[in-house]
């Protein structure tokens, strides 16, 4: 029997906004689902409140909602749309509690509607630690010595018991968050209170620590026939001990003898059959590497994070699988995609090493504790596919877009041994590199194993990668090893350096060698069996299985790893491009690293190729394939970096060409433009020494904006109101590039607006223009953005329509645009202009329904707005409200200030829309993870420049029947306006403090604009780090305050006294 | 290292780093997808005669250990794989991969880009094959191997010469050793079986001496029809005692009982072959080794039953007879390397011994 017939309506539920723990990999998990029903016959209602998913596209599904995940909202849907059942196992932690949730209130039996693919009570079994450890008792599966607790005196007796270290693991939540690993009393009791905070049932797993076992994960699918498989398994790098999101992870397993292979395997199957999983499950075991002793560690009963990566590492779809499994089909009628002849009953057998390296944020966050623990602090990741593991590793590490071209980091080289020794021990994000130096520095494998626990097998593989550096540097330009070092994987980058010459020099040398790559097919059946998927890899091998076709083709360059600045919008803009090429008859052929994305499903594009993106790697894609020419402007900066040198090489830039691009990065060029144009900007300077910046910094007057040129999202920009600020602001760029200038702006405050323009050179269409409730100051990907505008007039409009026509022409724009205005006083000033895709594209198309990055694409590749029926200018408005709110990720990200400013620090985005503005803001603050709360506290800790703004905030949460706390300075500037506040002390006090009102939840809401100024662990910082910590609201800007509360104006009422009749009389 | 080369029949050669033995070599080229368990595979006596390609293309990683061999000597003609693990890591690591085959007088060959001579196999199905020094002139080579005629002898290779027991105290099992991996030994000795392996050319009569509960006909190399003694040994005693066979014993069961075989273009090596059990209506994952399958239409003429096929290609996998106490799988039940997914096969065939026994007590 096929299919369940008692079904015909499913509500798929998403994962919401993009969070560390939960990102990209659940709008490819997704849309492969809602896909996989509609194949089936299905009617697909989705639920997801991210509207910079392609899950959320009107083709993916039925009926989509963009509305907040929360039980009320989908409790709602679910009483309108009837659906028979629903299916919560693809998006993540967030649409499994939801699920749970529905049930426990009743909704799912009240409607009648069906749980698919994980019951209940595997759901509880798997995220209950208690349950969890009764079922692996009951299956004989050893699980650490551990126990639950629910309050920190019980944590310290418990690890009295057992001993130190021991790891915290709160119940129910992502990615890890609030756990970590504690070496003695303190460290515990502080992590398990925060851990007990987090947890919605709080609760927290002490357990016994095994750092220092081999972690393997098994990816393993069932259906109702208990009918059982791994699609594959994956080893870590690091040991136990790094969250698994954190570590750098193999696939297949690299270090296991069969014995080993099959005893976990068959762990693994027993665990899936007792929860009696329909679909896809997670375990993660780790393995004693001194003898068979083996504990379970967790189970995610759902798709998760690894499923995706083991969905790009083995080609085999779990998400659709699972998808079609919880609908009621079997494994064994089910046909495997990738071969059309075998069937998905099976298990893929890879003849090639995956690495996957997680991505991490603290190249924007550099005061971030970069610690690696059992906490996940990856905003993403990339996947590579070698031949061999030291291939699969460097492609790994060119990647992650950092910079680096392999093993090397110069920052590093300064480094004592004693305190690279240190960084073994406690590892941080760049592990990889300090273990590549030691090597450098003559540690052996034995000692570097000692202070690591790294398997042998891959310290030796690194240690080898560092001979061959030598030996490359000791036979400079020799062919022969040059030959070795190319099939070893050594970028032309890295090798040029040992080589003191250019990349492009090695590039040249190996071509006059013939030394060049081959691309082999990802099949799941290591060519056992014929297949015909458009997915490759290269390698330096014999035979090349990628044949270029005779058609015309277009070669896109993805975004690469999701990093804060550059999330997963450009991969939305990516897949529609992708999607536009194919439906103009062209070849689309992609290039990316990302596992997460639906960009790497390889029946997205007519090709596939799963490589690094770095000038090296996309020259031999266009060398085989031959493309008509490169779309650079959906991958964000990571492609855009590409396009120089692309064109030096030769080749075709297609759409907006590289001189626009630099008219529009460089200042000079910028500025000349703008006043060719005759088009307003903020007074600023460009300042090539450092030196020379206070005399700009006076020169314009203070606040001023400084930056270096050339930034992702705002990368180390600041605003600064003082010399003392300035030069601890230089003091700080120190590593900076000294060859990027750096630039001072005016800081001007005023009204922020965003415009996403479509243009072909001649015709220019504006979307929509949006509007930011925070003032300039905080980075746009920050700021809440409001469509259509509220507070612009007309004429406002029309002047920012006019410049953004004039630039686009000016700049012979081919493709998308995006311009950020300041308005100030009616007047339009023009702050920024991105000649290529940005991150509102996906949002501005899904509520104004024009997919802005098909139409753009086709401009590119030479079709006309006007022969598509579009005039210049801005499309009718639509009739309701949507914002975006942004979505951060502080609780995972510890000692990161969280006050908002011209550096980006969200992670995601949700979306809210309604018919007024505050309802569309309540639906958005709600979607973003926000409470608002009707009635409560406030705690005021603001700035002396803020007070005078702050006072009439103040007076409203009053009137609204808040209970106001604020501190010295703050309290007196209310208690003299006549503003009933209560006194709190400051920190460090011993009576009740502005610390401990927070902690003891006395407080519903934060407001603190205290800059972080010079001290990097100010009070201001404490204070919203405390709040962070605690789960409470940290409002750091006044206009965010402001808007909130609009929103609970509208949504509460407050008890008011009649006015005074005497009053009125007199 | 030295170079060395790998000719095939059809001309094309392969040029790498030369491991293991300084010898030359000739066999069957044959490819196997496992990712782990080269150690079982190198020593799993079925491979006989063969130049066994490891698709993986890591091999190595954990060394030899001393627990996973499935024979006291291997068999294989040669080892081809990618890149060879020079520094093996494992807590049971005795030696490298290239020290054992060194001992054990078996070349290998690594550097190779072996997913093309796996599509080659693939293509054109198993062929001959020479593993030999890189400065010997390829052409004549080519000829040499082409002459070279196919193995028939691999039972009388692999088998037992004299009979041996492994004592229990449970049912009394007799092993015919057609070149037999230890796994299946381990299952019975696990199932506390009183177990006695004989040779494969051991007669039915003196097989009939030891009064055994069951007889299981082991896994081997080669073309069944190589060892005609055999069937009719097996058919002696069909009917007499219940029958378990494996891979090679499978097929040998089924000649006995009218049926044919076939060789197939590339064979089943790997241990991700899904067979669908039809007496339980479910799919497993199987472990499989074999050049030669049962075939379906001569199934038709005789007193068999096909009980499994293979998912992806239809082959027959498993056979039950419909008047005698006999069955067989053409996978490998125990396993190793490879899922242990079947071993209930063996608790079948001990509850069929036990049955068979009943019943004959009570119409004895």
């Amino acid at each position: 029997m096929p299919k369940n017939p008692s079904i015909e309506k499913i509500l798929v539920i998403g994962s919401g906004p993009i969070v560390i723990g939960q990102a990209a990999e659940f709008d490819y998990s997704g849309s492969q689902a809602c896909q996989a029903l509609k194949e089936e016959g299905y009617t697909v209602v989705l639920a997801n409140s991210n509207p910079a998913t392609i899950m959320t596209d009107e083709t993916v599904a039925d009926q989509i909602y963009m509305e907040p995940l929360t039980t009320d909202f989908l409790t709602k849907i679910i009483r309108k749309e009837q659906p028979d059942a629903i299916l919560p196992t693809l998006g993540g932690q967030t649409a499994l509690n939801l699920a749970v949730e529905l049930e426990q209130t009743g909704t799912l039996a009240e409607y009648g509607v069906a749980l698919l693919g994980t019951p209940l009570n595997a759901i509880e079994q798997a995220e209950d630690r208690g349950k969890f450890r009764v079922l692996m008792r009951e299956l004989g599966e050893p699980v650490p010595d551990s126990d639950i607790v629910q309050s920190v005196d019980e944590a310290c007796a418990f690890a009295r018991d057992i001993g130190y270290p021991v790891i915290v693991r709160p119940a129910y939540t992502l990615g890890g968050t609030g756990g970590g690993m504690c070496y003695n009393e303190p460290e515990l009791q502080a992590i398990t209170r925060n851990g007990l905070a987090l947890s919605p049932v709080n609760q927290c797993l002490i357990e016994k620590n095994i750092a220092g076992f081999k972690e393997i994960e098994y990816e393993v699918m069932r259906d109702r026939h208990d009918q059982a498989i791994v699609v594959c398994n994956m080893e870590n790098v690091d040991p136990v001990g790094i969250h698994t999101g954190d570590s750098v992870v193999v696939a297949p397993s690299q270090t296991l003898s069969d014995r080993e292979y099959q005893l976990l395997r068959n762990a693994s199957l027993k665990i899936i059959r007792a929860l009696d999983i329909e679909g896809g499950c997670n375990v993660q075991l780790a393995l004693d590497p001194d003898s068979f002793t083996y504990y379970v560690i967790e189970v995610n009963p759902r798709v998760s994070r690894s499923s995706a990566l083991a969905s790009k590492a083995t080609g085999y779809p779990i998400a659709k699988m699972a998808a079609k499994i919880a609908a009621g089909l079997t494994l064994d009628e089910i046909v495997n995609p990738i071969t059309g002849t075998t069937y998905a009953c099976f298990e893929p057998a890879l003849d090639y090493v995956i690495t996957k390296i997680p991505r991490f944020p603290f190249d924007k966050f550099t005061s971030g504790n970069r610690h690696l623990g059992t906490q996940m602090k990856a905003t993403g990741e990339i996947m590579a596919i070698g031949r061999h593991f030291e291939e699969s590793l460097l492609k790994g590490v060119r990647s992650l877009d950092t910079g680096a071209e392999g093993l090397l980091s110069p920052d590093l080289a300064d480094g004592t041994v004693e305190e690279l020794k240190t960084r073994l021990q406690k590892a941080d994000d760049e592990r990889l590199f300090v273990l590549a130096e030691v090597f450098r520095r003559g540690m052996t494998v034995e000692e570097v194993w000692q202070l690591t626990k790294i398997d042998r097998f891959f310290l030796v593989k690194i240690e080898q990668l560092i001979h061959l550096e030598m030996r490359l540097t000791a036979n400079q330009l020799v062919p022969e090893v040059l030959t070795e070092a190319k099939h070893k994987g050594l970028s032309d980058a890295h090798i040029a350096q040992l080589w003191h010459t250019t990349a492009d020099n090695i590039y040249e040398l190996r071509m006059k060698h013939v030394i060049t790559p081959v691309y082999k097919m990802v099949d799941t059946c290591a060519a056992e069996f014929e297949s015909e998927t458009p997915y490759f890899y290269s390698t330096f091998e014999e035979e090349n299985e990628s044949v270029s076709s005779g058609r015309e083709k277009i070669l896109v360059l993805g975004s690469g790893p999701i990093r804060i600045g550059q999330g997963i919008e450009f991969d939305y803009a990516t897949v529609h491009s992708v999607l536009a090429i194919k439906e103009m008859g062209y070849e689309a052929i992609i290039m990316n690293n990302n596992p997460e994305t639906v960009s790497t499903d390889f029946s997205i594009s007519d090709k596939l190729y799963f490589e690094p993106l770095t000038l090296e790697d996309v020259m031999h894609v266009i060398n085989l394939e031959q493309p008509k020419g490169v779309i650079v402007q959906f991958g964000g900066q990571t492609a855009i970096n590409l396009a120089e040198g692309l064109e030096r090489r030769g080749v075709a830039i297609l759409g907006t060409n590289l001189e626009a691009i630099g008219k529009a990065e460089d200042r000079n060029q910028f500025e000349q433009l703008l006043n060719d144009l005759e088009l307003l900007r903020p007074e600023g300077k460009t300042v090539l020494k450092f030196d020379r910046v206070e005399e700009a910094a006076h020169a314009i007057g203070y606040p001023v904006l400084v930056r270096p040129s050339y930034v992702i999202g705002g990368s180390r920009m600041e605003i600064v109101y003082d010399d003392d600020e300035l030069r601890h602001y230089l003091a700080k760029s120190n590593g900076a590039d000294d060859t990027h200038p750096i630039l001072i702006d005016n800081y001007m405050t005023g009204i922020e607006v965003e415009v996403d323009a479509v243009s072909d050179g001649e015709t220019v269409i504006v979307p929509g223009i949006m509007e930011h409730i925070e003032r300039s100051g905080v980075h746009s990907g920050d700021s809440i953005a409001v469509y259509p505008p509220q507070r612009l007039s007309q004429s406002v409009k029309r002047e920012c329509m006019q410049a953004t026509e004039k630039i686009a022409r000016e700049l012979q724009v081919k493709g998308l645009i995006n311009i950020q205005f300041i308005i100030r006083d009616d007047g339009v000033y023009v702050l920024e202009v991105n000649p290529r895709a940005s991150r509102t594209i996906p949002f501005l198309s899904k509520i104004t329904g024009v997919t802005m990055a098909n139409l753009a694409t086709r401009c590119i590749l030479g079709e006309t707005l006007s022969g598509m029926g579009y005039d210049s200018g801005i499309l009718p408005e639509r009739d309701f409200v949507s914002v975006k709110v942004p979505v951060f990720s502080f609780e995972k990200l510890r000692s990161v200030d969280t006050t908002l400013g011209p550096e980006m620090k969200s992670t995601g985005e949700a979306i809210g829309h309604d018919k007024t503005l505050e309802k569309a803001l309540y639906k958005g603050l709600i979607a973003a993870g926000l409470s608002v709360p009707q009635e409560g506290a406030v705690l005021l800790t603001v700035a002396d420049k803020d007070k005078a703004e702050a006072l009439t905030i103040a007076e409203r949460f009053h009137q609204l029947g808040f209970k106001l706390y604020a501190t010295e300075g703050t309290a007196a500037y209310m208690d003299e306006a006549n503003i009933p506040v209560t006194k709190v002390a400051k920190i460090g006090s011993s009576e009740r403090n502005v610390l401990s009102i927070i902690e003891n939840g006395d407080v519903q809401f934060v407001v603190n604009t205290l800059t972080s100024g010079k001290q990097p662990r100010s009070d201001g910082f404490m204070i919203r780090r405390e709040a962070v910590e605690h789960g409470i609201a940290c409002l750091t800007n006044l206009d965010t305050a402001t808007a909130i509360l609009n929103v609970i104006d509208v949504t509460t009422f407050s008890a008011k006294p009649m006015m005074n009749k005497r009053n009125v009389l007199s | 290292m030295p170079k060395r080369q790998l000719i095939l029949e059809d001309g094309t050669i392969f040029n790498g780093n030369g491991f293991g033995a300084e010898m030359e070599s000739v066999g069957e080229v044959v490819f196997n997808t496992g990712m782990t368990g080269y150690q079982e595979v190198i020593t799993d006596p079925s491979y006989c005669g063969q130049i066994v390609t490891m698709t993986y293309p890591l091999i190595g990683n954990y060394g030899i250990n001393r627990d996973d061999f499935e024979t006291v000597t291997p068999f294989i003609h040669g080892l081809v794989v990618k890149e060879l693990t020079e520094y093996p890591s494992s807590f049971r690591s005795d030696e490298t991969l290239h020290g054992y085959l060194q001992a054990n007088g078996i070349p290998g060959i690594s550097g190779i880009d072996t997913r093309k001579l796996t599509k080659i196999i693939r293509r054109h199905g198993t062929m001959k094959a020479m593993m030999t020094d890189a400065d010997r002139p390829a052409e004549e080579l080519i000829e040499k191997v082409k002459e070279q005629p196919h193995y028939t002898d691999q039972v009388k290779q692999t088998s037992t010469v004299k009979p041996y027991v492994v004592p229990g105290r449970g049912k009394r099992i007799v092993l015919v050793d057609f070149g037999m991996k230890h796994g299946i030994l381990r299952e019975l000795t696990k199932r506390n079986c009183h177990v006695t392996v004989v040779p494969y050319n051991y007669s039915a009569g003196n097989i009939l001496r030891l009064k055994p509960d069951g007889v299981i006909l082991t896994n081997g190399p080669g073309n069944p029809k190589n060892v005609p003694d055999s069937i009719a040994m097996i058919k002696a005693i069909l009917g007499g005692i219940p029958l378990f066979g494996i891979c090679l014993g499978h097929q040998l069961l089924a000649l006995a009982c009218g049926a044919d075989t076939k060789k197939m273009t590339f064979g089943h090596r790997g241990v991700n072959h899904p067979v669908k059990d039809l007496e339980k209506n479910k799919t497993f994952m199987t472990s499989q080794n074999h050049s030669y399958a049962v075939t379906h239409e001569s199934l038709k003429r005789t007193e068999l039953t096909i009980t499994q096929f293979a998912l992806n290609d239809n082959s027959v996998e498993g056979i039950r007879h419909k008047l005698y106490p006999a069955f067989s799988v053409q996978y490998h039940p125990e396993g190793s390397p490879g899922p242990e997914d079947t071993p209930q096969l063996f608790d079948d065939f001990l509850l069929m011994v036990s049955e068979f026994r009943r019943k004959e007590h009570i119409y004895a």
